[in-house]
């Protein structure tokens, strides 16, 4: 047995200069050569704390040692009892602030961790090459309808079609996959990756139906009168904007306007896709997380000279993926820390020309236990723009809440489920992912999912069950 | 809640220069369509989201009236189907409905394409017992929609052309201005080019006239999810997708509002230069 590398098999990826101007994938991912080698670097530990820092408690050193026997079959099935769509999240789970934590090599010295989201991505990818697919199972437990089609919603109906119900997705766009389809770009997370994840839940038998808005095409009653239970799984999209003066001017976008017409709309290949989207010479980029490293290294593939994010807090705060902010700087997009744009500036056209900042330094620590932000009188200055993107978070949608107002929220205005069961205000109507905590992670609207489907299995069986004693009365 | 739906158009027809209809199988959004309401529909997988006002629905048949002008690659693109083709997406029906109620006498006023806009609501305050006086305005007598329809729901109408080549000559403002001087009125609403929302409102205003209009700017999901199309209200961020897209005339950030609609204007004229290139190329 060779000795094991104190450093993560590295992952072959697309130079900097030549990825900043495509949208494809950045990481090639391994071969299976690599997989093996990186595998045999798992300590396979007996009380594995990686198990229990994955959201999805995923069997890891089986499917690691799977892939170290050269069983790839094996260590698929493994991988499937647990994530509906490991493709994704091998891709884009903060594997360092979970699984990879908590690596017991990484918790020595001289090892980094072992590369566990890049095993399970080969692992996934692996899978797609294969022909045998999941057999379908007879769906006669029962009809659970899912309302929104994200990562929240695809894991719980793969999850309830795996145990026999007949469930359908309610999607409102026209396409099923929520940020993963409109939010995350290419470059990280391939659409045909995605397109290839949910054919996979759509063999098992679900029903993904698109264009229905509920609360608008249908309403909750509907749903309620044909189906036994209901997830609703709908998200925290609807952008907030800073609203400082300008917001109004042309050039200015939310994150999620930018990045759906980018992404969902193929914008980045106008005119052979109607959907154009700005291509800013000068784009400042505000916020400090995944969304603003995406929008910002979106628009340096759009053309972008300069690119600057802006962020509030320092670079220590940064909330992103570090993998991300590193792969931002290599593409050549700047930071302005501890910076606050107070006002955009524009022309006598309505055009975006700058943006006006004010520094800030870190006072006392707030709730969060982050230092907050402090404005420094006398410190305004301008950043040259033709384009900004706000990324400064995303709120309820209230399409559905407000033409469902019997389900009670809690006081930020999510829906108020129990965290242990999914379960909320009204019977049989379950919740989860971002519209109950709030934006989050793919990997915790996944877990959230995997909870719902056990729970709407019990709450099902148990309804059943009591019309059955009932009718025999 | 059965099987997905397939958008089969049918009834397709020219209604004035540049101006179109269809009838549009939907039988969710027939179902559940008020005044006031619109669809989002994308034509095929390289299409974009297009808004459009549900101008009629057919319950029992399942179907949605829809009319567009021509102003771009799109809608161009649209006019262009036939009887059994289909929409590759059809979302809706979108936004808030019209307050429909019984306010007393309501004055309706609709310009070009905006017509098609204006119709549904004309008839619903009709029904709700309203007095309604309706004024249709264009640039010439063949780019007057509905006039018939409109007429039977209303209990005046007046044309207005910029030519002069039906009704009277001039804007649909001095229509406006005429009837608030010898009627009380006690609504209004407005729905047409962006210009002509914003002088009706302004016309309203002098006679302290509440007045709604219903604004169309640039969508993409049209489920509130993206901000496009946020308008200043009364100097708070409206989506018009899902706050309106009827607001008060008088609490519009009307330049805001005009500037926004023009964001894209080289690009659509791109698009719309590379769709009459291939037309040629075709013909």
């Amino acid at each position: 047995m060779p000795k094991r590398s104190y450093t993560q098999t590295p992952m072959a990826e697309q130079e900097p200069t030549i990825r900043k101007d495509n949208f494809e994938e950045v990481a090639l991912g391994y071969t299976v050569e690599q997989g093996k080698f990186e595998a045999s670097r798992c300590l396979q530990c007996k009380d594995a704390p990686c198990i229990k820092h994955c959201p999805v408690m995923i069997d890891i050193p089986g499917f690691i040692q799977a892939i170290k026997d050269d069983d790839m079959s094996k260590a698929y099935q493994i991988i499937n009892r647990y994530s509906n769509l490991p493709a994704i999240c091998g891709r884009v789970c903060p594997q360092e602030k979970q699984c990879e934590m908590v690596c017991k090599l990484g918790k020595s010295k001289k090892f980094e961790p072992v590369a566990i989201g890049k095993l399970e991505r080969l692992v996934a990818d692996w899978s797609f090459e294969q022909s045998s697919k999941d057999k379908a199972v007879k769906l006669d437990k029962g009809k659970v309808a899912v309302v929104g089609g994200g990562p929240s919603g695809l894991t719980v109906a793969g999850d309830l079609a795996k145990m026999g119900y007949e469930t359908t997705i309610f999607e409102a766009l026209h396409k099923a996959g929520g940020v993963l389809s409109y939010g995350i770009p290419e470059f990280r997370l391939p659409k045909d990756i995605v397109d290839k994840e949910i054919q996979q839940i759509k063999d098992l038998g679900v029903n993904i139906q698109t264009n229905v808005v509920v609360g608008k095409t249908i309403d909750m009653q509907e749903v309620m009168d044909e189906f036994d239970a209901c997830y609703i799984a709908i998200g925290a999209g609807t952008p907030k904007f800073l609203g400082i003066s300008g917001s109004g001017l042309k050039g200015v976008y939310a994150s999620s306007e930018f990045l759906t017409r980018v992404n969902l709309m193929h914008g980045y290949d106008f005119p052979n896709y109607d959907t154009p989207v700005e291509n800013g010479r000068n784009v400042v980029v505000i916020g400090g997380g995944n969304v603003a490293m995406d929008s910002a290294r979106s628009a340096k593939r759009l053309g972008a000279e300069q690119v600057t994010v802006v962020y509030r807090r320092s670079k220590d705060e940064l909330p992103a993926r570090k993998e991300e902010f590193y792969h931002s700087v290599e593409e050549g997009i700047e930071y302005s820390w501890l910076t606050n744009p107070i006002e955009y500036l524009g022309d006598e056209n309505g055009n975006l020309t700058g943006v006006k900042c004010i520094k800030m330094e870190l006072g006392d620590p707030d709730d969060s236990g982050r230092r907050r932000p402090v404005p420094i009188s006398g410190s305004e200055f301008i950043i040259k723009a033709d384009e900004a993107v706000e990324a400064i978070g995303q709120g309820a949608n209230r399409v559905l809440l407000d033409a469902f107002p019997e389900l009670d929220l809690n006081h930020w205005g999510y829906i108020d489920a129990d965290e242990e069961t999914c379960a909320t205000s009204i019977a049989g109507i379950f919740a989860g992912g971002d519209i109950v905590t709030g934006a989050a992670t793919v990997i915790l609207a996944m877990g959230a999912g995997k909870l719902a489907a056990k729970e709407i299995n019990n709450y099902v069986t148990q309804e059943k069950a009591k019309n059955r004693e009932g009718s025999l009365q | 809640m059965g099987r997905t739906t397939v958008f089969t158009i049918s009834n397709c027809k020219r209604l004035a220069v540049n101006e179109y209809e269809f009838w549009v199988k939907a039988p969710q959004i027939a179902s559940k369509a008020k005044a006031g309401q619109f669809v989002i529909l994308r034509i095929d997988e390289f299409g974009e989201r297009l808004p459009l006002t549900i101008v009629d629905n057919d319950k029992q048949a399942g179907k949605i009236h829809l009319i567009f002008q021509v102003v771009g690659k799109t809608t161009a693109a649209l006019a262009e189907l036939c009887d059994g083709d289909s929409l590759k997406d059809l979302a809706g029906p979108l936004g808030k409905a019209t307050e429909i109620k019984n306010y007393g006498n309501v004055l309706l006023v609709g310009g070009g394409v905006g017509i098609a806009a204006l119709y549904p609501i004309v008839k619903e305050l009709k029904k709700a017992g309203n007095y309604v006086i309706t004024v249709l305005g264009a640039k010439s007598k063949d780019l007057i929609i509905l006039e018939k329809e409109c007429k039977e729901a209303s209990d005046e109408l007046y044309v207005m052309t910029d030519d002069g080549s039906a009704g009277e000559k001039g804007l649909v403002t001095d229509a406006m201005s005429k009837i608030l001087t010898h009627q009380t009125i006690n609504f209004c609403w407005a729905i047409g080019p962006s210009v002509m929302m914003k002088f009706c409102t302004l016309t309203a205003d002098k006679y302290n006239l509440p007045i709604y209009v219903s604004l169309n700017p640039i969508m993409i999901d049209g489920t509130g999810m993206c901000g496009g199309c946020r308008v200043t209200i009364s100097d708070s961020i409206k989506f018009a997708c899902v706050d309106g897209p009827e607001f008060l005339g008088s609490e519009v950030h009307w330049d805001e509002f005009i500037s926004r609609m023009a964001q894209y204007n080289e690009e659509e004229a791109l698009s719309y230069g590379q769709l009459k290139r291939q037309v040629k190329e075709n013909a």
